[in-house]
């Protein structure tokens, strides 16, 4: 089903310290594609995506194994260069994180730690970044307030035009909506749709509704595996599994 | 039924209280009273001395048998130039080192260097002036070729590295409190730990590290036994670094002990106590507002 794939996961597994929270995931990401993965609480959801740009590394003891393959090179190797990764692979987190700084410099900051200097490139960029970010026409007036002065909304989306500005191919959202209000969150959803055409997004969230409707492929991971993986339209009408179904269905989770 | 609090436990809480009030009152009565002796002791001064004298001569000379002169401005000077040497010095060394404690050393680094930078704070002054003087003072002199090293870089260097633990310790606590999502956020976007902890987590915690920078100031301008051995103790306006000075610690300390009592010099070293007791009470009073206000936020 998977045409042409960016990432490839093969007999992935993941441990912190002794513990396994990922068992032989293997599954395959389609360019240019939304990919939802959902499960209940403490299923590896998060672990998976915080893999995908080593994130995990932060963690004291974490430990992996298999292949993650990206551009067709293998990241999980000890001599991988986790800078140039993370440059290629955003990340948007769950609870929008803005750095102390105005709005300008928030979305610089991807720009000026790669030393790019030219103001004209940095301001043309933060527009387009902006923009990208459907944030644009509410902050161009005020570019050197505090990041702070934003509604939560509005930050989430700063941090997504923040990922966007160093230009990545790949972008990871940790449940981006889920501490935001109904209207800020289909803002969210509708800006996914529009950046799926230049980025690959992978998107955990707990809400199925939200799954069903931004994702193009979804994964349901359970207990550390991946129970199921398929079109998200034919997971929701027509699950292989008999758990997948209860947990869409909400009979769990 | 109602559960009532029997008398006897009333009384016992009630004594608690009031012992840890009398405590907390005796405090503030005792910085009170300091205050309170300052200024009533210095009054006399400003009798036979008027105050244009101690704050804009330079010439500070009690015992001169032509005419008595009391100018406070060369010692206060001496006191601000050590001490801004002293910060010049020590801040920058000791952001890094809590950078260095807090992001960068394994933990088991982290439990060495922790305890070792309290030691620091545990030297008696009198033995960071004995370095001073047998040690950095020759240095000084070698590197700068000068006849002595009794100056005020050597007091600035003593009192830079008195004054970095505290500054260490409180940096190291701000950066502690700098939010891990911020750190995250960094990473995630390319950024190298280094450039994270530059860029992020030191403007972050800046306020912290300002009022961290304030208390070691406190620290170092009060401080008496260290200048008074390194700095060479000459009376006059210092014209740059490397010249001896001698700060307002240094005058109370060396005068005090063998003034006349009653006399106008024996007011005046309370008018330069008085002084002294206001900048340190000043600088530490803008670092606990920074400090709030930061926790505020």
């Amino acid at each position: 089903m998977i045409k042409d794939p960016v990432i490839e996961v093969i007999d992935f597994n993941f441990y912190y310290g002794d513990k396994r929270a990922l068992t032989d995931v293997n599954v395959k990401i389609e360019k240019n594609s939304v990919t939802g993965i959902i499960g209940p609480s403490g299923c590896g959801k998060s672990t998976f995506l915080r893999s995908i740009n080593l994130m995990n590394n932060l963690i004291l003891g974490a430990r992996y194994e298999g292949k993650i393959m990206l551009d067709g090179e293998n990241i999980i190797h000890k001599d991988v260069d986790v800078v140039e990764l993370r440059r290629k692979v955003g990340m948007v987190f769950q609870k929008s994180n803005p750095f102390p700084k105005s709005i300008f410099e928030n979305v610089a900051y991807g720009l000026r730690i790669n030393g790019i200097k030219n103001k004209d490139l940095i301001s043309r960029r933060i527009e387009e970044s902006l923009k990208g970010a459907a944030l644009w026409e509410e902050v161009k007036d005020r570019l050197n307030a505090s990041a702070f002065d934003l509604s939560g909304g509005q930050q989430q989306r700063l941090c997504i035009a923040r990922a966007l500005a160093v230009e990545p191919d790949i972008l990871l959202m940790d449940e981006p909506a889920s501490a935001l209000d109904p209207t800020a969150t289909i803002k969210i959803e509708e800006l996914i749709q529009e950046l799926k055409k230049k980025y690959t997004i992978i998107i955990v969230t707990h809400n199925m509704q939200q799954a069903a409707r931004v994702s193009d492929y979804t994964a349901f991971f359970m207990m550390g595996k991946l129970i199921e993986y398929n079109r998200t339209n034919l997971m929701f009408t027509n699950p292989e599994f008999k758990i997948t179904e209860d947990y869409i269905t909400g009979r769990f989770g | 039924m109602k559960n009532r609090l029997p008398l006897s436990k009333k009384i016992k809480e009630a004594l608690i209280h009031g012992g840890f009030l009398v405590n907390a009152v005796l405090v503030i009565l005792v910085l009170l009273g300091i205050f309170v002796l300052l200024i009533w002791t210095s009054l006399p001064a400003f009798e036979q001395i008027p105050l244009k004298e101690f704050l804009f001569s330079s010439n500070w000379n009690p015992t001169s048998y032509v005419r008595e002169s009391y100018g406070m401005l060369s010692m206060l000077v001496s006191s601000l130039l050590v001490t801004l040497g002293a910060m010049i010095f020590a801040v920058p060394i000791s952001i890094g080192a809590a950078a260095f404690i807090s992001d960068l050393a394994s933990n088991r680094v982290r439990e060495i260097a922790k305890p070792v930078v309290e030691i620091l704070a545990s030297i008696p002054s009198v033995v960071i002036g004995f370095i001073g003087i047998t040690l950095i003072g020759p240095s000084i002199a070698k590197v700068f070729d000068l006849p002595d090293g009794l100056n005020a870089v050597n007091g600035s260097i003593l009192l830079g590295i008195m004054a970095m633990p505290t500054i260490i310790s409180l940096t190291e606590d701000a950066l502690k409190s700098v939010p891990k999502s911020y750190t995250e956020a960094s990473l995630a976007l390319g950024a190298t730990k280094w450039q994270t902890i530059i860029r992020v987590r030191i403007p972050a915690a800046s306020s912290g590290i300002i009022a961290a920078t304030m208390l070691g100031m406190g620290r170092a301008i009060g401080e008496t036994m260290t200048v008074l051995m390194a700095t060479g103790c000459a009376g006059a306006m210092p014209n740059s670094l490397f010249d001896s000075v001698k700060t307002m610690t240094s005058v109370i300390a060396i005068e005090l002990g063998e003034v006349a009592y009653g006399t106008a010099h024996y007011y005046a070293l309370f008018v330069v106590g008085l002084a002294l007791f206001l900048i340190t009470f000043a600088v530490n009073l803008a670092a606990e507002i920074i400090f709030n206000k930061k926790q505020k936020r």
